[in-house]
């Protein structure tokens, strides 16, 4: 025989689960939807058969997909990954000067930094648009890879500086004791040590730069487009796949 | 110890970084006011995009026509979209974050599982989860048919994008009232709560504010900036407004999105109390329900307020969501960033699309800057 507080305790633990596993089921469900839509074959893709799952398992929408958007597929790809990679090592440098060495006013220009991590990008977008098409970068990739470099600075550079003011400072004191100077203290001994922090910036600047839409879909033109803007372009059912 | 050289290569590696982000942040802020206060692309005179056009200064003019002219008026319905908007995103963030957060605190297996679960759509784009919802929330499909295939139910009727119906009507003329009201309203709950801790001083300042508040609105200075509309007959009958029901779809899916993230802020701040601290509320007699109300939550009020930052920063911004869910031209979910888009890279008026960016740019410093100051503040406290 359970005694009445077992009993409620009991209840609780359940209805804990049946909790989590309906918010599981929920959160889920859209996922669930793009799946099975995405096997079904075109004709068999109706409303009223929107959570059924598909007679039999169609893969070929996923090969017309990079068959139709290989082009965009690949201007994201060149777009996030060199955009990633010069902004995470410029960040590292930033963060490196703004941890370990004492710079006049350095108390202003690191705020004054991160404003730019947060401004709604439709501030600048006529400057900038003016600008891209006086340097004649507007339209293309580079440009856009420029873009996403400069805006990516002050999140590369916060999160560099939050993790290199954990390197004690002894050890960089004693290595410039041993004569190290600026560049030697920054290859030998903060790089090595950055392997954690370059994961960090390397995943999110990876994310943020291929979910981005707003740059994509007013600096590039159309043979330029990385893949966010053709999504948002399908229309209905197709955008599924 | 460290030499001046290593000190101004140092300040050099620097430099690069600082001039352009001055150049793109800041530089670009001030043309695009100065864009703002031009005639760029209202002169039908002057094709906006000939290389010789001339943009003449016309002051503030832009900014007046937004508030005022009858054909402006999608501007001020992107308004009142985004106070709701952001209204009901936020608590509805918040609350479904510290739900799902309290449970997971209650030692469950497979609480790695439910939390990568809740966590993933916040790694979607926005213009990912806006397609998705589109599809789930179609009108007789998707999310309103699934009552019917799974239990037998009626469909769902609701026309979540396109639905015109409006609650909480309200006229554009009265919102200074409602502000002054409001404001007075929070100053006067705040004056009660300094005056139960017995803080009188911080209590008269409160009382104070208020006093200033009321003045404002006496003295009309709020007329200066809610300027009169040209036309306020035509206004209500052509553009009503309220909460617009057909953001209800954006809303669900921006929740989706982004309440695990809350979540997982929540998690955090929870696991930072200590246990010895439970402990001891509980051998001093109180309740599990009593540990939470008393020790737990009011400690994550600081949590609270950054979620709150967070998340209000981003849905003062948002764009893509509503682009691939609804389309940009609908009418009746306009937000700012959608509208500066459409003025800008589609009508080519670059003077008022700009007025409209400085508008968001200035929503946005409200809350960012204080927060900003706030946290760095603290960190440099906390240095030494």
């Amino acid at each position: 025989m359970l005694t009445a507080a077992e009993m409620r305790r009991y209840t609780v633990r359940v209805s804990i689960y049946v909790v989590l596993i309906v918010a599981t089921a929920a959160f889920l469900l859209p996922v669930y939807l793009v799946l099975v839509t995405s096997l079904k074959e075109p004709a068999e893709i109706s409303l009223s058969t929107t959570w059924q799952f598909p007679s039999s398992l169609h893969w070929d929408s996923y090969s017309e997909v990079v068959q139709a958007f290989g082009p965009r597929i690949q201007n994201s790809l060149s777009l996030v990954f060199s955009a990633t990679i010069i902004s995470s090592v410029a960040g590292s440098m930033n963060g490196y000067v703004f941890a370990k060495w004492r710079l006049p006013g350095e108390n202003l220009l690191f705020p004054l930094m991160l404003f730019g991590m947060f401004i709604p990008y439709q501030a600048i977008l006529i400057p900038l648009f003016e600008f891209m098409r006086d340097i004649g970068l507007y339209g293309g990739i580079p440009g856009l890879i420029l873009i996403h470099v400069v805006y990516g600075l002050p999140i590369t550079t916060l999160i560099f500086r939050n993790f290199y003011v954990n390197i004690p400072d002894d050890l960089l004191e004693s290595a410039s004791i041993d004569g190290a100077g600026f560049w030697n203290i920054y290859t030998k001994i903060v790089l090595p040590l950055s392997v954690p922090g370059f994961v960090v910036v390397v995943i999110w600047q990876f994310t943020q730069i291929w979910n981005e839409f707003l740059f994509a879909v007013t600096m590039t033109s159309s043979a330029n487009q990385p893949i966010t803007v053709g999504l948002a372009q399908l229309a209905g059912g197709e955008a599924v796949q | 110890m460290r030499s001046t050289r290593d000190r101004i290569t140092a300040f050099v590696m620097l430099l690069p970084s600082i001039v352009l982000l001055g150049l793109f942040v800041y530089f670009f802020i001030g043309q695009a006011i100065s864009t703002s206060m031009t005639d760029w692309g209202n002169n039908s005179a002057q094709p906006p995009l000939s290389a010789n056009v001339v943009k003449s200064y016309v002051g503030l003019e832009n900014y007046e026509r937004l508030m005022s002219a009858v054909l402006e008026f999608p501007f001020r319905v992107s308004m009142v979209n985004t106070f709701f908007f952001t209204l009901f995103f936020v608590a509805g963030c918040l609350a479904m974050g510290l739900v799902l957060a309290l449970l997971l605190d209650q030692g469950v297996a497979g609480e790695g599982f439910f939390r990568t679960v809740f966590l993933f759509p916040m790694s979607l784009s926005f213009v990912v989860t806006g397609t998705i919802w589109r599809w789930m929330l179609q009108p007789g499909g998707g999310l309103n048919i699934l009552p019917q295939s799974l239990l037998g139910l009626e469909p769902i009727e609701f026309r979540w994008m396109s639905s015109r119906e409006i609650w909480l009507p309200f006229l554009w003329e009265d919102v200074p009232r409602y502000i002054t009201y409001l404001g007075i309203a929070i100053l006067a709950l705040i004056t009660v709560n300094f005056l139960s801790k017995g803080r009188r001083r911080a209590a008269q300042y409160a009382i104070g504010a208020a006093i200033i508040i009321a003045l404002v609105f006496a003295a009309g200075l709020w007329d200066r900036i809610w300027l009169p509309l040209e036309q306020p007959e035509t206004e209500a009958s052509i553009a009503p407004k309220g909460f617009n029901a057909a953001l209800i779809g954006i809303i669900i899916a921006a929740v989706w999105q982004m309440s695990g993230y809350t979540m997982a802020m929540f998690i955090a701040g929870i696991r930072g109390i200590s246990e010895e601290l439970r402990e001891a509320a509980r051998v001093d007699g109180c309740t599990e329900i009593g540990v939470y109300r008393y020790i737990i939550l009011p400690q994550l009020n600081p949590i609270i307020l950054s979620a709150m930052i967070i998340l209000g920063h981003i849905s003062l911004k948002i764009f893509d969501l509503v682009f691939a869910m609804a389309g940009p031209d609908n009418a009746r979910t306009v937000v700012p960033g959608i509208l500066v888009y459409i003025k800008g890279f589609r009508e080519n008026a670059f003077a008022k699309s700009a007025a409209i960016a400085m508008i968001m740019l200035l929503s946005v410093a409200l809350i960012i800057v204080p927060y900003l100051w706030s946290q760095l503040r603290g960190q440099s406290r906390d240095r030494g």
